[in-house]
C-alpha cells in the first residue's frame, strides 16, 4: 500500500534518527524479540534446547541462557513433530474442522444480516442492533451458561458442533461487515434501484462488491480468534481426540519437550501467512469500518 | 406505509432471518431460561425472589472477580488507548518504513497465545530472562516468581498490551488516513506546532475512531483470561482472578444457579454501561436521531 498518511512533520526534517523513530524501533524490537526466540528455540536440537530451557519447559531447574540463533541448527524438532507425532495431525485437523465450517456458516448468515443493519430501513433496525453489539461486547464465560443449557439439550455436548453451531452466530462479524457496508457510497446504491435491481440484486451486486473488504476482514479476525481459541474447547469437549491444536499444544510439552517450540510455530504458520496475505484488505477492512463522516 | 417501504421490510426481514433466529436460539431464548434460573431455588421449583443475588452479590470470589476485572480494564484501556494513539501517529509521520512498522506492531495479534506461551515462561519464570537482567543492573539476585505472586497483574497488562496495540493502531491508522493534507496545511499556516496539531486536527478528527477502539478494547480485555490460564492454571494468584475464572470454577462444579445469577447481573450491568456508552458517543456526535453503528 502506498504512503497515505500526509500528516507529516516538517519541523523534524534534518534530524538524522529522531525520537519517534527510535520509539518505533524499539517497539517492533518488542514484538520481534519473543517471535525470534521462539523461532531459535524451534530449530535447535534436543540436546541444545535442554540445556537452556530445562526451566521454562518444566523439566528441572536451572537458569534459562536465551539465545537469537541456535550453535547448532538442526530441523530435528520439525521432523520429530510432523512425521513421527500422529497426535499432533488428530489435533490440527480437530481444529480445521472446528474452524472452516464455521466461517463458512459466518458468510452466509452473517452477510445478509449485516446489510440489512446498514442499508436496510425497518422498524427496531437500532435497537436490534444494540443487541448484538451487546453480545459481541459480553465475554464468552457470560453466554456460556446459556450455550451451554441448550448444547445439552440439544445432545451436543462433547462434539465438533457444539463449538461449531454457536460460533456461526456470534454477532462480532456482522457487527464489523455493518460498519463496512455503511461506508458503502449511496450513489452507487441508488444508480441500481434506478436501474430497477430489487433488493437481492442491490445487495449481490453493489453490497459484497463493496463491503468485501469488510467481510474478509470479518472473517480473518474470525479465523484468528477461533484458531486461538481455549475457553470453548475447555468447557464443551471432555474427550481428548475432539481437541483443538490450541488446546492441545499446552500438554505437548509434558510428551514431548524437545518438539513444544516447533508446535508452536506450526500453529502460528495459517494465522501469519493468512495475515500477511490479507494485509491490504485487512487495512482497507478495517479503515471502512473504523471511518464514518 | 407504501409499497416501497413495505417490500423493505419483507426483504429486511428475510436477510435478516438466518441470522436472528440463530442468535436467538443460541443467545436469546437460554437466557431466558437463565433469567429463569436466577429466581428459583437449586432444584429448579421454588421461587425465591432476590436471594439468589444476595448470595452472589455477597460471595467473596465474585466481589474479587468483578473488582479485578474492573481493575484490569480500568488501567489497561487508557494505557493502550494512549499508547497505540501515540504510535499511529508516528508511524503516520514516518517518512520510512511505514510498511515495516505497520506489520511488525500488527502481528502480534495473529499470534495464537498457546504458541507464544513457551516465549512468555522463559521471560518471566524464576530462572528466567527478566530476572536476569534484573540481577544485572542491580547487582543481587533477582529470583522473583512473576506469574504466581503481585506482579502477576504487571505481566497480564504487559501481554495485553503486546497483543491487542496492533489491533487499536490498525483502527487509528484508517482515522489517520482519512484526514485530508489541507487541514495541516491550514493549521500550519495558523503556527500550529506538531503538538497543536494533535489538539486540534488529529484528536477532533478521530472522535469517529474513538468509540470503536474503547468498544474493541473491551472485547479484547476479556480475551486475556487464555494468556492468564496457559500461564498460572485455573487458580492464579488472587490479583488476576477475573470473572473468567471464577465462571469456569462454576463450570467445573456445575453451579448452573450461581452461574445463571451471576450472568444476569453482569448482563445488566453491561447494558447499563453501554446506554451510558451511547448517551456520551450521541452526545459528542450531535447526531440527530440517524442510524450509526455507534
Amino acid at each position: 500500500m502506498k504512503e497515505f498518511y500526509p500528516y507529516k512533520n516538517k519541523q523534524r526534517k534534518n534530524r538524522f534518527l529522531s525520537v519517534g523513530t527510535f520509539i518505533l524501533m524499539v517497539s517492533a524490537f518488542l514484538v520481534w524479540f519473543p517471535l525470534l526466540l521462539m523461532v531459535a528455540a524451534s530449530l535447535m536440537p534436543e540436546d541444545e534446547l535442554l540445556w537452556r530451557y530445562l526451566s521454562p519447559l518444566g523439566i528441572a531447574k536451572a537458569p534459562v541462557r536465551i539465545s537469537l540463533l541456535p550453535s547448532y541448527p538442526s530441523c530435528e524438532a520439525f521432523i520429530e513433530l510432523l512425521l513421527r507425532s500422529p497426535g499432533f495431525f488428530v489435533m490440527f485437523w480437530n481444529s480445521c474442522i472446528q474452524v472452516f465450517p464455521m466461517l463458512l456458516g459466518q458468510l452466509f448468515v452473517g452477510t445478509p444480516a449485516a446489510w440489512t443493519f446498514a442499508r436496510l430501513d425497518f422498524p427496531g433496525r437500532q435497537w436490534l442492533f444494540r443487541l448484538y453489539v451487546l453480545l459481541m461486547v459480553l465475554p464468552f464465560q457470560v453466554t456460556q451458561v446459556s450455550n451451554y443449557l441448550v448444547l445439552d439439550q440439544m445432545n451436543l455436548l462433547n462434539s465438533h458442533l457444539s463449538l461449531i453451531l454457536p460460533g456461526i452466530w456470534s454477532t462480532f462479524p456482522v457487527f464489523i461487515m455493518t460498519r463496512s457496508f455503511e461506508a458503502a457510497p449511496k450513489a452507487l446504491l441508488e444508480a441500481a434501484y434506478l436501474d430497477g435491481a430489487g433488493e437481492v440484486r442491490a445487495f449481490f451486486l453493489v453490497g459484497i462488491p463493496t463491503g468485501y473488504p469488510g467481510i474478509v476482514t470479518a472473517l480473518v479476525l474470525g479465523f484468528i480468534d477461533a484458531w486461538n481459541t481455549l475457553e470453548q474447547p475447555i468447557a464443551y469437549l471432555k474427550d481428548m481426540q475432539l481437541w483443538p491444536l490450541s488446546l492441545y499444544l499446552p500438554d505437548i510439552v509434558q510428551d514431548k519437550a524437545a518438539v513444544a517450540f516447533a508446535a508452536g510455530i506450526v500453529m502460528m504458520i495459517p494465522p501469519v501467512l493468512l495475515y500477511l496475505n490479507g494485509e491490504g484488505k485487512l487495512e482497507q477492512g478495517i479503515a471502512s469500518s473504523g471511518v464514518k463522516e | 406505509m407504501n409499497r416501497r417501504q413495505r417490500r423493505k421490510n419483507v426483504t429486511a426481514g428475510l436477510f435478516l432471518a438466518p441470522s436472528l433466529c440463530g442468535v436467538c436460539l443460541f443467545s436469546v431464548l437460554p437466557f431466558g431460561d437463565v433469567v429463569r434460573r436466577s429466581f428459583l431455588d437449586a432444584r429448579g421449583y421454588a421461587f425465591v425472589g432476590m436471594q439468589n443475588f444476595r448470595i452472589v452479590w455477597g460471595n467473596g470470589a465474585f466481589r474479587l472477580a468483578v473488582a479485578n476485572t474492573l481493575r484490569f480494564m480500568i488501567t489497561v484501556i487508557p494505557v493502550l488507548f494512549v499508547f497505540s494513539l501515540y504510535l499511529s501517529i508516528l508511524i503516520a509521520q514516518s517518512k520510512k518504513g511505514q510498511r515495516l512498522f505497520r506489520i511488525s506492531l500488527v502481528l502480534p495479534i495473529v499470534i495464537p497465545a498457546a504458541a507464544i506461551i513457551l516465549v512468555w515462561k522463559i521471560l518471566f519464570c524464576t530462572d528466567g530472562f527478566f530476572n536476569q537482567v534484573l540481577s544485572f543492573i542491580s547487582k543481587r539476585k533477582w529470583d522473583l516468581d512473576w506469574v504466581n505472586g503481585q506482579t502477576a497483574f504487571l505481566v497480564l497488562t504487559v501481554t495485553y498490551l503486546w497483543k491487542n496495540t496492533g489491533y487499536d493502531l490498525l483502527l487509528w491508522l484508517a482515522g489517520l488516513s482519512a484526514i485530508p493534507e489541507s487541514l495541516y496545511d491550514a493549521a500550519r499556516v495558523d503556527g500550529a506546532g506538531s503538538l497543536a496539531q494533535i489538539r486540534y486536527v488529529i484528536l477532533p478528527c478521530l472522535r469517529g475512531t474513538m468509540g470503536l477502539v474503547m468498544v474493541l478494547s473491551v472485547v479484547n480485555s476479556f480475551r486475556v483470561y487464555r494468556e492468564a490460564y496457559l500461564l498460572a492454571g485455573s487458580y492464579p494468584d488472587l490479583s488476576i482472578y477475573m470473572l473468567p475464572h471464577l465462571f469456569s470454577h462454576w463450570f467445573i462444579t456445575l453451579d448452573v444457579q450461581k452461574m445463571s445469577t451471576a450472568a444476569v447481573m453482569l448482563v445488566v450491568g453491561a447494558g447499563i454501561a453501554m446506554g451510558i456508552f451511547y448517551a456520551i458517543v450521541a452526545g459528542i456526535k450531535h447526531k440527530d436521531g440517524h442510524f450509526s453503528a455507534f
